[in-house]
């Protein structure tokens, strides 16, 4: 029980600490410390989110960052999406399936690079005024 | 609101509620660059917004799981509850620390994780 916490709280630190998704930090803890198999990971992986997602945007809609409407919409019409992305992975060989979010784990990787790369190092905040 | 915005939106929420259910995650990255560079929202918004419609989507996309027998109900709570005070903090903790060389290490993390996905 204690594990499930700690990844929980671990994977919510670093998702919130770098502007990530907790899903890419659950499926793959799930995997390594739990032993779960790719979809069982995904799947309870997903359950995980929900509450992160709405106090997320709770949160972000005191400071006016939410459109409501916009996103219920898309959250609504993602249905056909959803059901179609499960069955297409409960379809799938678990290794193709974990093939398949080791590129996606890449592409995420690659965004939080270029990211830091692009934000300016945090000595220059604190050193002499340039301008 | 125009047939045109419907459409719209209802692509990106295809999209994103696929990507979501074939790989488990929320579906940000396919969220946010969406409204950003089709729909002409800021970062912010764009952000804000996902996370609502994230809610939603991660929602229908355990129940179709749930059907198929796969959620650790028990496991998805504990894990789900203490990561909302994780982001929290996290969130909290992002004004405060340099995470440029936190965003570096993690993308490393991440880039072994892939591999050993694909070896093991």
């Amino acid at each position: 029980m204690i594990p499930a916490a700690a990844i929980g709280l671990a994977a919510g630190l670093v998702a919130g600490l770098l502007g990530v998704g907790g899903g890419i930090l659950f499926v793959p803890a799930l995997v390594v410390f739990l032993d779960f198999t790719q979809i069982r990971a995904e799947a309870t992986s997903l359950l995980a989110i929900i509450p992160v997602a709405l106090v997320g945007a709770w949160r972000q809609r005191a400071y006016g960052n939410v459109r409501v409407r916009d996103g219920l919409v898309v959250g609504g019409l993602s249905a056909a999406g959803a059901l179609g992305g499960v069955a297409l992975a409960n379809a799938l060989p678990q290794s193709a399936l974990r093939a398949g979010f080791a590129v996606l784990s890449l592409v995420v990787a690659a965004q939080l690079v270029r990211q830091a790369l692009a934000s300016p190092p945090a000595t220059d905040a604190e050193g002499e005024p340039s301008r | 609101m125009p047939w045109r915005r419907w459409l719209e939106l209802g692509v990106i929420g295809t999209l994103a509620g696929l990507f979501s259910g074939l790989f488990g995650v929320g579906g940000g990255t396919v969220i946010v660059p969406l409204l950003i560079l089709w729909l002409g929202y800021g970062e912010r918004e764009a952000t804000g917004t996902s996370l609502a419609a994230i809610a939603a989507i991660a929602a229908i996309a355990t129940v179709t799981q749930g059907a198929y027998g796969n959620v650790d109900f028990a496991k998805g709570v504990l894990i789900g509850l203490p990561a909302v005070a994780g982001v929290v903090g996290g969130t909290a903790l992002q004004q405060r620390v340099p995470t440029r060389t936190i965003s570096l290490a993690f993308a490393a993390l991440l880039v072994v994780v892939a591999i050993d996905l694909v070896v093991a």
